[in-house]
């Protein structure tokens, strides 16, 4: 009797935080399976008297990258493996900042202009099927922007609030659900600088026209 | 000069008359010729410009069944013109909402994805790849025009350079649509000014009366190709526009009045747009215009733009 009084203050306040766009909050956090956030349906967890409002999803890693080998198996696909099948094998190097150097015999043509981190800043030493944070806590790829946010929080907060990163999909998400990318979709971690673009798209205005380019 | 002299100038093929004669008729004949030219665009336009549309009116007074047969008639048009199969609706203002823009000045990089993005969405002229948006590249450090270009072709972004995309700025105050002498251009409840292609004169009044350049005038009839024409069209948005009208942005009114963010917003490989709702608190443009530095341009015309500029 009393168990049933509580918790139902505690299961309308919970709706009312993922009404609120806290549902992004929690997706940083990886607090919540990646499959919530994928299924474009409507979200029931709403109090009554709201509309309810369709989900916000993420693009995310799906877990750990694989490693292109320089084989191909009977079918002519490259033969990747993962990160551990040689890494378990070795100590890390937590001087390393480069892929430049001997033993390197994988990660070819990485280029890392990342400041002044260390491989092992944000890959975890202890399971490189996984990433770390500065504490040393694991977390998995996919909860990847966990470990941007740790330096980047005005980005990040930006990002939560819907300022950074654009989006695509739905303004109103009561009429529909909004996608949006991660960090890494936009910005390499090993070199995360924005990349320069080259312009493909001229409008032909009448009063430029003698002097545009190419006349 | 001699009697037989004064006939031998006369006109060879009128024979014996008088130069007077010969002088009134050849003005007649002119003036038949120039009469011809002066309404040629007429005769051009028959079979085009059908007693419906010669006859049809404002698009405030047009009642449902109207639009129905506009928006067919519309409709059968783009398919003869164009071949394409378009399908023409007109979405109303939501109730409760004002629509408001910011750009991120910060991030933008003068890619000029979202021009591109325009210029296929609002089904605009292949030939001069028109579109509602220019982006000027700006020297840091002013919001003059006069210093900004708007044709590079070069790798961006560029060190000392920062990149203004202007488009319409759907004015709380709109200067365009006071000078209309026909009423063809109008502010809608979501803040939306917008034109009615069939009722505009094209006198180009609104285009001088805009701060902005914002306005551009359809010189030729736009060409498409059918597999390009964007079939989803609003009447007051993207429609194919006659020539001779006067368009601009109208925040992609066919798609944000469903929700839906802009092409541009949506095409924007940096994210600088922020596109939604003024009155909800909630929004993200409510959150831009609370935590950054938000300017407008031009603040001191009065005009007061709901598209704003804000830097990180």
């Amino acid at each position: 009797m009393m168990r049933g009084r509580v918790l139902i203050p505690i299961v309308v306040f919970a709706a009312l935080l993922m009404s609120i766009g806290l549902v992004r909050i929690m997706t940083i956090a990886g607090a919540s399976p990646r499959s919530e956030f994928l299924a474009a349906t409507m979200s029931t967890e709403t109090v009554p008297d709201e509309t309810p409002q369709w989900l916000v999803e993420i693009s995310l890693p799906d877990g750990p990258p694989r490693v292109v080998t320089d084989r191909v198996d009977s079918l002519g696909r490259a033969v990747t493996v993962s990160c551990a099948s040689c890494h378990s094998n070795f100590d890390a190097n937590s001087a390393r900042r480069s892929a430049d150097e001997p033993p390197m015999s994988f990660h070819q043509g990485l280029t890392f202009q990342h400041g002044n981190l260390s491989c092992v800043t944000c890959h975890n030493p202890d399971d490189y099927n996984a990433l770390r944070l500065a504490d040393g806590t694991r977390i998995e790829y996919r909860q990847v922007m966990k470990s941007c946010a740790q330096c980047h929080a005005p980005q990040a907060r930006d990002y939560e609030r819907g300022l950074h990163g654009g989006m695509t999909g739905f303004w109103d998400r009561t009429k529909g659900p909004q996608k949006r990318k991660s960090c890494i979709d936009c910005h390499d971690p090993h070199a995360p600088k924005f990349p320069s673009m080259t312009p493909t798209f001229k409008p032909i205005d009448r009063f430029l026209e003698p002097t545009r380019p190419g006349d | 000069m001699s009697d037989s002299d004064k006939r031998t100038i006369s006109l060879p093929v009128l024979g014996e008359v008088s130069r007077r004669t010969a002088l009134k008729a050849g003005g007649a004949t002119l003036g038949l010729a120039a009469f011809a030219a002066a309404v040629s665009p007429l005769a051009g336009l028959r079979g085009r410009l059908s007693a419906q549309e010669l006859m049809q009116r404002h698009y405030k007074e047009l009642s449902a069944d109207d639009k129905a047969r506009i928006f067919e008639r519309l409709e059968n048009e783009a398919k003869e013109r164009y071949g394409a199969d378009v399908k023409i609706k007109d979405p109303k203002a939501i109730p409760g909402v004002r629509y408001g823009y910011a750009i991120n000045l910060s991030v933008c990089n003068g890619n000029g994805a979202c021009m591109e993005a325009c210029h296929r969405e609002n089904n605009h002229d292949r030939s001069t790849n028109q579109s509602y948006i220019r982006v000027f590249e700006m020297p840091i450090g002013t919001t003059d025009f006069k210093h900004g270009d708007s044709t590079y072709t070069h790798d961006v972004p560029r060190e000392g350079k920062y990149y203004l995309p202007v488009q319409c700025f759907q004015c709380e105050n709109p200067p365009c649509v006071d000078v209309c002498p026909v009423e063809a251009t109008w502010q809608e409840d979501d803040g939306i000014v917008v034109v009615d292609y069939n009722w505009c004169i094209g006198c180009r009044y609104c285009q001088a009366a805009c701060p902005y350049h914002a306005r551009r005038f359809n010189w030729k009839e736009p060409q498409i190709p059918a597999e390009e024409v964007n079939p989803d069209q609003g009447y007051l948005s993207n429609r194919i526009r006659p020539a001779g009208v006067v368009e601009k942005c109208h925040f992609c009114l066919h798609r944000t009045r469903e929700g839906r963010q802009p092409a541009c917003l949506e095409a924007c490989p940096t994210g600088a747009r922020i596109f939604g709702n003024l009155l909800d608190p909630e929004s993200e443009i409510r959150t831009v215009l609370r935590t950054k530095r938000v300017f407008v341009l031009k603040e001191e015309l009065g005009a007061r733009p709901t598209l704003f500029y804000f830097f990180d």
